[in-house]
């Protein structure tokens, strides 16, 4: 039941945690930069359409979790994962894997917003030709699905052949997000996606979050503990590479089982 | 994670541990104060002083703005820290705890006003009363010490033995009706007297009721669980059993 994902990570193994649905899920996950192990024996899941956030104090290998999710680290030679990544029951640390068809599949949004040199409308086009055809009316209804998701249509449909980098931080971020779901995803993931944008630009993006949690499973790293009770359902404290709680926010933020937790989460840290 | 006295101060905020410290002391004051109202009233009723029983009615009155204080003192930390599990179970278990220790407080401002009554009238009305009231009085004081004392100290054990010290002065109560309403019976010219009797060990069981309440919250306080509306077996079973 629901509860056993709350007890002690060590214990849980995935085939414990399907009460609800798992869109993806690390079992016994080890990562090494070199010969240092970042990531110790990290199992936990990622519950289909539902929002996970990832707390925990700088370096605790919250963003080196993220990175796996879509073998991002794959870029570095001297990284890498060992022990099991499923999504629907696929491996996907697997390297026989595509890894552009698995990074269409799980997005990623970064902390400082990213939106290619060129018009709104080709940041969203770039990513949908790498994969299909679509007739100039096709394409036009993708970029149009793609924005109104990411609550930007509104703001720049009378200027799409502007250029993505005259948009302000936040719609940038929202650009970002428009071109990640543009090419339908399964998993969003993303890392200090507010950091860089002031309160009224994270309330919309939050918001957004809330609304694309419908169609989309979402993992949030973040700093802001405020943020993560916000936004999610589930909530995991990391600390030095290991997975210390993992359990529906609700749970973690009025009564968290592991002193770790609680000491993080109410400022007793350090 | 349970949490106990020396955790609640242990935020790298030293303002934010002030913060929670002073909540804390503020409502065992107003706790010792309201304790010390119950003792003051039952001592006035048995022995029919009537200068202690105005003084308990005037005192009340800083029951009443000490709750207002603690209630403003708890919505600044809420709007200020946005407290999360244990900061947060606190300020939650302090606000509903000052509610009931105001409450106590009204009670024992009734059984004042039930002092003075029953000092005004002619000696020959009165029955017999002082006993019972004095021990049922004895059993709530300590009920009221106990709580404070487990709040104090985060005794989830000391908050569990109170519900079950609540059964006792129910039966306390039941035994006070039991017995005026003989009175009544007998002589129908103490009716006025014997209801007083009664309305006082009404407030004197609502006191241990509110008490109970209190015991309840520091069970949520430590522990994180909700052991409201429930039997006292099943109050101990949550209590105990491990997260």
């Amino acid at each position: 039941m629901m509860l056993d994902v709350a007890q002690k990570p060590a214990a849980a193994t995935a085939t414990s945690m399907v009460t609800a649905k798992t869109k993806l899920v690390v079992k016994d996950l080890r990562f090494f930069y070199g010969e240092t192990e970042a990531l110790k024996n990290v199992s936990m899941p990622l519950y289909d359409r539902q929002v996970t956030a990832i707390i925990g104090p700088s370096g605790c290998g919250k963003s080196t979790l993220l990175r796996v999710f879509n073998r991002m680290y794959d870029l570095y030679p001297e990284q890498r994962a060992e022990g099991e990544a499923l999504m629907d029951g696929q491996n996907i640390l697997d390297p026989r894997l595509d890894k552009n068809l698995l990074r269409a599949r799980i997005g990623m949004v970064f902390q400082k917003p990213t939106p290619f040199p060129m018009s709104i409308y080709d940041n969203i086009a770039f990513g949908i030709r790498l994969y299909h055809r679509p007739s100039r009316a096709e394409m036009d209804d993708r970029v149009e699905t793609a924005l109104r998701g990411a609550a930007l249509w509104s703001e720049v449909k009378h200027k799409l052949h502007a250029s993505g980098l005259s948009l302000s931080g936040g719609q940038q971020q929202r650009l970002c997000i428009a071109r990640t779901i543009a090419v339908n995803p399964d998993v969003i993931l993303l890392d200090e996606p507010c950091s860089a944008l002031d309160p009224i630009a994270t309330a919309k993006i939050e918001e957004l979050i809330d609304e694309l949690k419908n169609q989309y499973t979402i993992a949030i790293v973040t700093h802001n503990m405020q943020q993560a009770a916000r936004v999610s359902d589930y909530t995991a404290f990391m600390y030095l590479g290991e997975l210390v709680e993992f359990g529906k926010t609700n749970d973690v933020f009025t009564g968290p089982r592991d002193s770790r937790t609680e000491d993080y989460i109410t400022g007793r840290f350090g | 994670m349970d949490i106990d006295t020396q955790r609640l101060s242990k935020h790298t905020s030293q303002r934010f541990n002030a913060e929670l410290e002073d909540v804390r002391n503020r409502v065992l004051a107003m706790g010792g104060l309201v304790e010390q109202q119950v003792v003051d009233a039952v001592n006035a009723m048995v022995k029919g002083d009537v200068a202690l029983a105005e003084q308990v009615i005037t005192n009340d009155m800083k029951v009443n703005s000490m709750e207002v204080a603690i209630d403003e003192e708890c919505t600044q930390v809420i709007a200020r820290r946005q407290p999360t599990a244990s900061d947060l179970r606190l300020i939650i278990a302090v606000i509903k705890t000052i509610t009931d220790l105001e409450r106590m407080g009204d009670q024992a401002e009734r059984v004042a006003r039930m002092a003075i009554h029953l000092a005004e009238q002619a000696v020959s009305a009165r029955n017999n009363y002082y006993d019972e009231i004095r021990i049922m009085g004895n059993h709530v004081t300590a009920m009221v010490h106990d709580t404070l004392d487990a709040f104090a100290r985060l005794d989830v054990e000391a908050a569990l033995r109170v519900p079950r010290d609540d059964l006792a002065a129910d039966r306390q109560y039941e035994s006070i009706m039991r017995q005026q309403l003989t009175f009544i019976m007998e002589d129908p010219r103490s009716i006025s007297h014997a209801l007083d009797v009664m309305w006082a060990a009404r407030a004197l069981e609502r006191i241990g009721d509110h008490s109970r309440n209190i015991c309840e919250y520091i069970i949520y306080l430590v522990k994180g669980k909700d052991v409201r509306h429930v039997s006292i077996e099943e109050m101990e079973q949550a209590a105990r059993a491990p997260r």
